[in-house]
């Protein structure tokens, strides 16, 4: 009885050995390149270690009991019959329970981390004063801390492609340049069908809606150039819906932005 | 003991065809129908696997070279919607459901054979024209999820022909689960108490419930959308003031149930498997029943986690992570019994027993990766991407395929009276399992990095991934050549299996096999304890 | 009699014991006014969604005349009761008195469509016009053909409770305390919809 209940214990903790160590060491996931990402994928760690350690403690049961309780050629007969055992299901109901409430607040945590329970509301210092109705959306991480004036763009999605309009500048770009470091805000709008706006390397995704206004705020921590993908079925090119986010420092933005700068009067 | 038989209902026996001819006839037996539903189902699934295969094909260059762009989105379209409606919902709910129901609650037929046979017969024509609107204008090419406004602008034929065709086989489906409450609940055998029955006839009771709350709506929702397509009305079309989002909640308040529509009689099916073969009682009765009660209540109350990146406010997504991550209490719980249940038992190892293994291997593989997609901030990274795919072929093939395979060896004997052959049948699940596995673990890798679903062309990073993928896919296809053969071959000359080949307990294998038309030569027997394993030996 | 099979058997059984109507053909007909219930819930709920959220253009009209509609609520649950009536006729052998009552149910019936439809000719408002109208065309009309389905099968079964040769007398109540069941259901409907549609 003692040898067995040791074994047990060696079996599991080596199953949560095997399983922090996975998740640990193994990366499933693209570059970290906005302030939401560390936070993604610190929750992506903690999921993956819990789902390892029920996925690899499930498995090992029923390898376990088809290869120690299979038949053998000399044996007849039935097993025990063994109906239930109460305390048991209410240990197996239990945990669970708490893994997932546990998972739950952690995860309500995270998102709120990321700004998903901010108000949504988008500062456009150049929009009139007219609140609108905004549908949906991530607010920002930590409120404004990197910089004050954080920067403000309007997105419309089409079949097949994203359109920036740089409201202070005064101009549309099909590329999305951003200083990095600082917030954006973005106010997102289909004219067709509906779109989403994603940034792997950013984790957020957001459904850009015809009729119904979007916004998604994040904060660029890397220099680079990264994919703007469109994620939801939108027709035949809704494979090429693709555009790319700039990531550069204020100078070089700064740069390109007064290249692409029209005046009042150019207009 | 006299038992009452219908005159009318003679005559009609006495006229219908004998032999292999009543499979195509307006059969009214129960047996019948349910292998009308089986076969008629294959036929779709190798329709729709072919088209697995196409679209595996095309992934398997980062290029659109294999067809072009809009045929693809047909193509994974009609794989969806013909996978799910023609393929899993009809087989383990009307295939399963009709042929052990009436044996489970000692009935001679189901409560209403003709709807019965009305539900199925539906089925045919509706798949075929869905199929056959591909040869029109193109058949519809907005998902199965068929989203307005896209489902408004693209080519209309196809997209009203789709709408027609799932009407039709909801229609078919909601006549199926009215069947199925009437004869769970009025028709059970006197003397045969609820708590009695085998765990098949809850699931399906509860599976039932679930489709008449929820078909409907997808009903009406569909009603307005082809509205919207034929009327020019603005439901759910922005240029004329609709909203989309309310298709969206409209939608999934059907198809989020109807998940569990697709897994729930999975649950009842293994139920039946697994203590058979492991020669033990099934686990914990009473706490299966409950739980799957409680999947049904939670599957009713989940349905916007498929928004989380649509326009849904913050309460909305947060409420639905939690309703939605505690279904995981209730599956746990049946697995955890299913294991119990293998726990010191005397397990053969036979196919039906090798797949119903892979089915609980790989559903708790794609139930974890669910838990974690109900989480709104790590949805929002991987929503509509590969990650989502693998979730859901984990668990609609991993799960509930792998058990339609498992059931078929188990029951292959009670319909046909022949065995399939065990070396073929463990091939077969080698092959598959393995196939399986190659295809879609890679996905969630490839969703994880960047690979939305539903692109004919992505990144040229993601094309090892993406072949490896392909080749699982064809290791699929592999693997139904030796489940073919080894049907033909058994069917023909197998060897004879005897009434009751696995000396199960459950009431379906107390008469002969194959049954007699009327299920039992006398009366039906009460079989009080379905899973009395371990207790006849001491008789 | 352990065993039962099908409906039809079923059928015979009851014309024994009529007094147990609970039957399970009634159980799959509950069962499947359940089902029809929830796509009306369904319309219902996208109703009201629309209201809470899409605002509608200017100029468009929200107001709706009550006239009409009352007198058409009045009139079906007026219909229900002579419903009522034509039932227990029947139980007591008065198949004529049945059918008068059942009849004039199915008047009443036919002129709630004629009000309906008169009410659709006079409304300000087309199918395509704005959101609330697409929905109240929707949801009136779903029910419109529900009135229909029903005035078609009370005349059926008015038709079919003849003394000679008619299939329905008090020892097969079944059909139509299984129409009468679906109109009782039709009308809850319309008393939800008029409070919703028209009163909300
Ligand atoms: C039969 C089909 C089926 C089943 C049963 C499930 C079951 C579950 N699904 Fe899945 N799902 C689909 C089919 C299915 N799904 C499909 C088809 C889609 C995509 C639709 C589309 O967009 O086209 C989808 C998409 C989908 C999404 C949306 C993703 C997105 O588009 O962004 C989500 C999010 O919450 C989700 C969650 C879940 C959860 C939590 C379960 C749970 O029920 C799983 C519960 C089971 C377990 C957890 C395993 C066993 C439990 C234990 C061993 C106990 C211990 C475990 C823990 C404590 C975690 N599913
Ligand atoms: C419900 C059940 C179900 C099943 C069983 C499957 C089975 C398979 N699915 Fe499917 N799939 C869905 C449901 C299902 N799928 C749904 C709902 C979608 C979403 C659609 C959407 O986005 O709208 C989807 C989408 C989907 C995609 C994503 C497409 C995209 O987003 O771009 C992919 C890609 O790999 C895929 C692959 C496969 C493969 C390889 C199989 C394999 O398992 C298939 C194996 C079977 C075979 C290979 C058949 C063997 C037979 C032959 C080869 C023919 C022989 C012919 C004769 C003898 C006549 N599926
Ligand atoms: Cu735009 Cu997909
Ligand atoms: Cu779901």
């Amino acid at each position: 009885m003692l040898n067995k209940n040791i074994y047990l214990i060696l079996i599991i903790s080596l199953v949560f050995a095997i399983s922090f160590w996975i998740g640990f060491n193994v990366n499933l996931l693209p570059a970290e390149a906005s302030i939401n990402a560390p936070i993604y994928d610190e929750l992506f760690k903690i999921l993956f270690i819990i789902g390892l350690i029920i996925f690899i403690g499930m498995t090992i049961a029923v390898i376990y009991s088809l290869f120690k309780f299979r038949k053998r050629n000399d044996q007849i007969g039935d097993g025990i019959a063994l109906e239930g055992n109460l305390s048991l299901e209410i240990v197996w109901t239990i945990i669970p329970s708490i893994i997932v409430l546990l998972i739950g607040l952690y995860s309500y945590n995270i998102y709120d981390r990321m700004g998903g329970m901010k108000e949504l509301n988008h500062n456009h210092e150049m929009m009139s004063s007219n609140p609108e109705k905004i549908w949906a959306g991530i607010s920002q991480t930590s409120d404004n801390k990197i910089s004050k004036n954080n920067l403000s763009i309007e997105v419309s999605a089409m079949q097949f492609a994203f359109l920036f309009n740089y409201p202070k500048g005064n101009f549309i770009s099909g590329e999305l340049h951003v200083p990095v470091d600082q917030k954006v805000s973005m106010k997102m709008e289909s004219k067709d069908v509906i779109h989403a706006f994603w940034v792997p390397e950013f984790r957020i995704k957001q459904d850009i809606i015809p009729g119904q206004p979007t916004v998604l705020n994040f904060t660029p921590t890397k220099v680079g150039k990264y994919p703007i993908i469109c994620a939801e079925l939108c027709g035949p090119y809704h494979g090429g819906m693709r555009a790319s986010i700039i990531v550069e420092e204020e100078s070089d933005y700064n740069d390109w932005f007064d290249k692409n700068k029209k005046t009042e009067v150019n207009l | 003991m006299t038992i009452s038989i219908d005159p009318q209902k003679i005559n009609n026996e006495s006229l219908q065809p004998k032999g292999w001819l009543r499979y195509f006839s307006f059969s009214l037996d129960h047996k019948v129908i349910g292998i009308q539903y089986l076969v008629c189902g294959f036929l779709f699934y190798l329709i729709g696997g072919t088209l697995a295969s196409a679209i595996r094909i095309e992934l398997a260059s980062p290029m659109s070279d294999f067809m072009p762009r809009d045929v693809y989105n047909q193509v994974l379209t009609l794989h969806g919607t013909i996978m799910i409606f023609l393929w899993i919902v009809p087989v383990v709910n009307g295939a399963f459901g009709n042929y052990l129901i009436p044996f489970y609650v000692g009935a001679r037929d189901m409560a209403f054979p003709r709807l019965n046979a009305v539900a199925f017969w539906l089925i045919p024509p509706s798949g075929l024209m869905l199929v056959a609107s591909y040869f029109v204008e193109g058949a519809a090419q907005a998902g199965w999820t068929a989203y307005p406004p896209l489902s408004i602008t693209t080519p209309q034929s196809g997209q009203i022909i789709w709408i027609l065709s799932v009407l039709l086989l909801g229609g078919s489906s909601i006549f199926g689960g009215i069947n199925f409450i009437a004869t769970i609940i009025k028709l059970r055998r006197p003397g045969l108490k609820l708590m009695q029955l085998p765990m098949y006839c809850w699931a399906m009771l509860g599976t039932s419930l679930l489709v008449v709350l929820s078909t409907p709506v997808l009903a009406g929702t569909l009603i307005l959308l082809s509205f919207d397509i034929i009327a020019n009305t603005g439901f759910f079309n922005p240029v004329l003031g609709g909203n989309v989002v309310v298709y969206q909640h409209l939608f999934w308040f059907y198809s989020h149930p109807a998940v569990y529509i697709m897994v729930l009689p999975a649950f009842g099916l293994v139920s039946e498997i697994l203590p058979v073969h492991a020669r033990k009682p099934l686990f914990g009765y009473t706490t299966m029943v409950f739980s799957i009660m409680g999947i049904v209540v939670l599957g009713l109350v989940v349905w916007a986690h498929h928004m989380f990146t649509s326009g849904t406010p913050p309460w909305m997504r947060l409420f639905f992570t939690i309703a939605t991550a505690f279904i995981a209490v209730p599956t746990g719980i049946k697995f955890f019994n299913w294991v119990a249940t293998l726990w010191g038992g005397k397990i053969s190892i036979n196919s039906a027993m090798l797949f119903s293994c892979g089915f609980i291997i790989n559903f708790v593989f794609g139930g974890i990766t669910g838990v974690a997609l109900a989480q709104v901030p790590f949805d929002i990274h991987v929503h509509d991407t590969y990650f989502v795919v693998a979730h859901f072929h984990y668990i609609v093939y991993g799960g509930t395929v792998f058990i339609i395979f498992s059931s078929i060896y188990h029951w292959f004997p009670k319909v046909t009276g022949k065995l399939l052959n065990e070396k073929l049948g463990i091939l077969h699940f080698i092959i598959t399992f393995i196939g399986f596995n190659l295809c879609f673990a890679p996905q969630h890798w490839l969703g994880l990095n960047g690979m939305p679903r539903r692109v004919a062309e992505y990144d040229p990073q993601f094309q090892f991934v993406n072949q490896i993928s392909s080749l699982g896919a064809l290791l699929m296809a592999i693997s139904t050549i030796p489940f073919l053969i080894n049907v033909f071959l058994s069917v023909r000359n197998g060897k004879v299996a005897g009434d009751n080949p696995w000396n199960a307990l459950t009431p379906e294998w107390l008469t002969s096999s194959p049954p007699p038309v009327e299920n039992w030569e006398g009366e039906a027997p009460l079989v009080e304890e379905p899973y009395g394993y371990g207790k006849q030996l001491s008789e | 009699m352990t065993t039962l099979d099908s409906s039809k058997e079923i059928k015979e059984n009851n014309s024994e014991v009529n007094e147990t109507h609970e039957d399970f053909r009634m159980f799959g007909l509950i069962t499947f006014l359940i089902a029809d219930g929830m796509t009306f819930a369904g319309f219902f709920a996208a109703y009201l969604t629309y209201k809470a959220v899409n605002p509608l253009p200017d100029g468009a009209i929200y107001e709706l005349e009550l006239p009409i509609p009352t007198l058409n609520t009045i009139l079906l649950l007026i219909s229900s009761a002579t419903f009522h009536k034509a039932g227990k006729a029947l139980l007591k052998d008065k198949n004529s008195d049945s059918q008068k009552w059942l009849f004039f149910t199915a008047f009443l019936g036919i002129i709630f469509l004629i009000c309906q439809l008169f009410e659709y000719f006079h409304l300000p408002f087309g199918l395509t016009d704005n959101l609330f109208a697409s929905t109240f065309y929707a949801l009136t009309g779903f029910h419109g053909l529900h009135v229909t389905l029903g005035t078609l099968m009370i005349l059926i079964i008015a038709w079919q409770s003849r003394i000679s040769g008619g299939r329905i007398n008090s020892q097969n109540m079944f059909p139509l305390e299984a129409v009468e069941l679906y109109w009782h259901f039709v009308d809850g409907i319309w008393v939800i919809l008029f409070i919703i549609l028209y009163l909300l």
